[in-house]
């Protein structure tokens, strides 16, 4: 009896020890934090706001007529536009074919065709098709690429054009299926924009 | 909504739902009957008109977008005593087959060769872009040639 008792001690140390060992080695002994200055917290607003303004710039609703080569896309699957259309050299089509032939300046949900005012290819110098999101805001501050705009200027195209707000408006396909929309907000995204150009615009490093 | 325009030469006014797509307009209330209903969803091209001298495809366009402007169909582009070149080409070349698509692409042959007058075929397969059930394009190419080689005529004064 008193030997069995002994070995129900033992054995209570040796757990004791062990969980006891096992939190000494799970818990750092300092912590690593450091307080944030107001540079750093600036930047973090910043960098959030640009990657919500990205997840709005990288979706199919601006890329797809943002093409790399001289064919708009189309689609959620942003698969080269039907019928061969083509950027032509005014980014509006070919002298027969343009974008008006079929696109007006709202959609038409009779025929599934979008429209907004302008509707047009971007340039060719504003190829976004392809690039990564750093790729995207380097470029899309390049005044040799974005068609000499400042800032300012770029800020506006981003929240007031209103074929860049179409992408909230999408209409629907000639399914009657509803285009899918950028994953934020329009008031939030215009507000993210807003907040990264006032922060002085800072591109994330790769 | 009453929507005022021009069509064929003639003032028009028509009051209707001001999204009502033009070719609808065009046909049961202007009875235009040239112009045909093919897809409706701006692909086929069967209901090609011109306006202000532009292709368009009627069935996606709300006739509200066409109050003050230049309508132009089939009927408005030549008459059977004074045809087109294009219409001209079309019945020297024997283009259509069944017919029902061959006013859309004539009014888009018309709109290119005021733009191009003298396409290549690579012009003509940037901008001709309808479709043919019947895939009578090989005829329509030689007739598009053929419209091409009557319209410089025609535009020569040496030849008038």
């Amino acid at each position: 009896m008193k030997k069995k008792h002994l070995g129900y001690s033992m054995l209570l140390l040796i757990i004791s020890v062990g969980i006891s060992v096992g939190v000494t080695y799970s818990n750092p002994k300092t912590s690593d934090y450091k307080k944030l200055t107001s540079a750093n917290t600036e930047k973090t607003n910043s960098d959030k706001a640009f990657n919500k303004m990205m997840d709005v710039l990288s979706h199919k609703r601006c890329v797809n007529c943002h093409p790399s080569d001289n064919y708009p896309k189309q689609g959620e699957d942003s698969h080269k536009h039907l019928f061969g259309i083509q950027r032509g050299t005014s980014n509006h089509g070919v002298p027969a074919v343009k974008c008006i032939t079929c696109h007006q300046d709202e959609n038409n949900d009779y025929s599934g065709v979008p429209g907004a005012p302008e509707w047009s290819l971007a340039p060719e110098s504003m190829k976004w098709e392809g690039l990564s999101r750093i790729e995207i805001a380097h470029s899309m501050l390049d005044k040799t690429k974005n068609g000499n705009r400042t800032h300012e200027q770029v800020m506006h195209h981003l929240t007031e054009h209103a074929l860049v707000l179409w992408a909230w408006n999408p209409g629907v396909n000639a399914e009657g299926i509803p285009r899918e929309k950028p994953p934020i907000p329009k008031d939030e995204y215009i507000a993210a924009v807003k907040e990264w150009f006032e922060n002085g615009a800072i591109i994330p490093e790769e | 909504m009453k929507i005022s325009f021009n069509i064929n030469g003639l003032p028009k006014t028509v009051e209707v739902d001001k999204n009502t797509p033009l070719l609808w307009v065009i046909r049961d209330i202007l009875n235009l009957k040239g112009t045909k209903f093919g897809c409706g969803k701006a692909a086929c091209g069967a209901c090609t008109v011109h306006i202000d001298s532009e292709a368009v495809r009627s069935c996606s366009y709300a006739v509200k977008f066409a109050e003050g402007k230049t309508v132009t169909t089939i009927e408005g582009l030549g008459t059977e005593e004074n045809p087109h070149p294009v219409q001209q080409a079309w019945i020297e070349e024997i283009v259509p087959q069944c017919g029902y698509c061959q006013p859309g692409f004539m009014m888009a042959t018309a709109a290119m060769l005021e733009k191009i007058p003298n396409p290549t075929d690579e012009d003509i397969d940037n901008n001709i872009i309808n479709v043919c059930r019947c895939a009578t394009y090989y005829r329509m190419r030689k007739a598009i040639h053929r419209a091409a080689a009557l319209t410089n005529d025609s535009s020569n004064p040496l030849n008038s």
